[in-house]
This record gives structure tokens, sequence and C-alpha cells, in this order.
């Protein structure tokens, strides 16, 4: 099973995404018990305006992080390359 | 629908082969208050729950399942290099005749997954206690994993798996009293 390697470079950009991830994740649950506390809100759209411009930086090395239009396919047809997330 | 992202949610680390933690661990996977269930159970609630717990059960339903991607991970991490022997002296030889090292749902005692794990009454108030229960008993499961692991990158993730379990218990705590104000707000008007 040969695939590709991902460089150095890659893993801590993924790192950042799964801690922004975590805040948004941990955010979203606490607002939907706590829809009206302003300062949470804000947190997770700031959250969710740094995770924009993560993702195209991670796409760089990983290629698409997610389908059906939610990223932009290279060429050939990234999607399906190798390393998938069990395989890091 | 849903969208899939090629990405843990937390990074996923194992020391060592080891298919005597992936056997417990499956317990995880497709025992009764693992990933699987609650991801399914959740999801299922969501239609006959009033509006405003829709929205939590949703996306802790839907965490769930980046939950299964990670015990699925470890699964397949502990076992990828096994060999029949290994698999065997585990106490997986039954596991390894039916599936070799394929991924199975079935608990840690090799019984497979059923329905009748999860529940859906209709009534909101038991339908979330029920959920709560079910967050306290995975809780609880991945402590008796991590107590019998000596492997520190695997408890490392089974610790961030388990203080999951602890929000989501109190989220749906949390939820329960959203519905009893509302309930006592209609009482009174
Ligand atoms: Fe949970």
């Amino acid at each position: 099973m040969s695939q590709k390697q991902l460089p150095k470079e890659f893993y801590p950009l993924m790192e950042e995404l799964q801690v922004v991830d975590f805040v948004l994740v941990e955010l979203t649950l606490y607002l939907d018990t706590h829809p009206n506390d302003t300062a949470a809100i804000q947190q997770f759209n700031e959250a969710a305006y740094y995770r924009h411009q993560l993702v195209p930086q991670v796409e760089q090395y990983l290629g698409p992080l997610q389908q059906f239009g939610n990223s932009y396919s290279g060429y050939p047809w990234n999607w399906n390359e190798a390393p998938w997330p069990w395989q890091l | 629908m849903w969208v899939y992202e090629k990405k843990l949610q937390y990074p996923v680390k194992v020391g060592t082969c080891n298919p005597m933690l992936a056997k417990f661990l499956i317990e995880q996977y497709g025992g009764a208050d693992g990933e699987l269930s609650a991801a399914l159970r959740y999801l299922n609630q969501r239609y006959s729950i009033p509006d405003e717990v829709i929205g939590l059960l949703t996306d802790i339903g839907t965490e769930e399942f980046a939950h299964l991607e990670m015990i699925a991970t470890m699964v397949f991490k502990l076992t990828k290099d096994a060999t029949a022997d290994q698999m065997k002296e585990a106490g997986l030889g039954a596991h390894y005749a039916n599936h070799d090292n394929a991924l199975y749902y079935e608990n840690a005692a090799g019984v497979p997954w059923t329905a009748s794990y999860i529940n859906a009454k209709g009534d909101p108030i038991a339908d979330l206690y029920e959920d709560i229960a079910a967050e306290e008993k995975a809780r609880a499961t991945y402590q008796w994993i991590i107590d019998m692991s000596d492997d520190p990158d695997l408890n490392d993730g089974l610790k961030f798996l388990r203080e999951r379990e602890i929000v989501h218990s109190q989220r749906f705590r949390e939820a329960v009293e959203i519905l009893k104000e509302e309930r006592d707000r209609q009482k009174i008007f």
C-alpha cells in the first residue's frame, strides 16, 4: 500500500485546524443550550472566520478536506488520494 | 445531509500493536453504550423532540460519528500488523475466523450490534434522560478501558473521548431544564 507522504509542514497546520475545530464544536454545543450569550456568539464567529483562513493552507498539502463542492479539486481528481485519516 | 471531512476530530496515536486492547475498545465501537449507538440514538430522536433541542441532538449525534471514526482508527492501528496467532492469543480468534483483521460492529464479547441498544420513547424528558444515562455509561466504559491500558499514546485519545462524554451529559442536562421551563411556562399562561 504505497501512499503519498505528506510533508512535515502539514502536521502543525492539521493540528491547528483540530484546535480551532475543537473551539467551534464546544461553542456550538454550548450555544445550542445558551442561545443568548452574545460573547460566545462573537467568539464563535471569530473562530469560524479563522477556520476559513486556515482550511486552504491545510488543503494545499492534503488536497480536498470535504466533498460535494465544499472543496475544489486538483488535477487529476485528488479526493480519493491516500492518506485517509486513519492511515496518518 | 452530511458532509464527510478528511480528518480526525483529535489525533489518534498508538504505542504498539496490541490486539488485546483492540478487543476491549470494540465495546465503544459496537457495544450498547458505544459511539455507534450514541450517534444513531440522538439523530433518530430528533424527529419527535421539541424544536428547542433538535439542534443539540443533531450536533452531538454528528460529533459521535467523529468519535466512532477515532475508535475505528484506534482499533485499526492496534490490529493492522497483528498475525493470526497474536489475534488468537488476544482472544480475537473467533473474530479472526469470521472477519480477518476487518472491523465489525460488535461489543468486547463479540456480540453484534443491535438496535435494541437504543430507545425512542417519544416522551422528550424520557428520551433526554436516556441520553444523559448513555453519556455517563460511555464515560464509565472509557474509564474502565483506560484503567486496563498501559499505552500512554492510546490513553491520550481515550481521555479526550471520556471528557467529551462529560460535556455531552452536561448539555443534555441543560436541555432537560430548557424543556421543563417551557412546560412550566405553558402551565402558567
Ligand atoms: Fe457522547
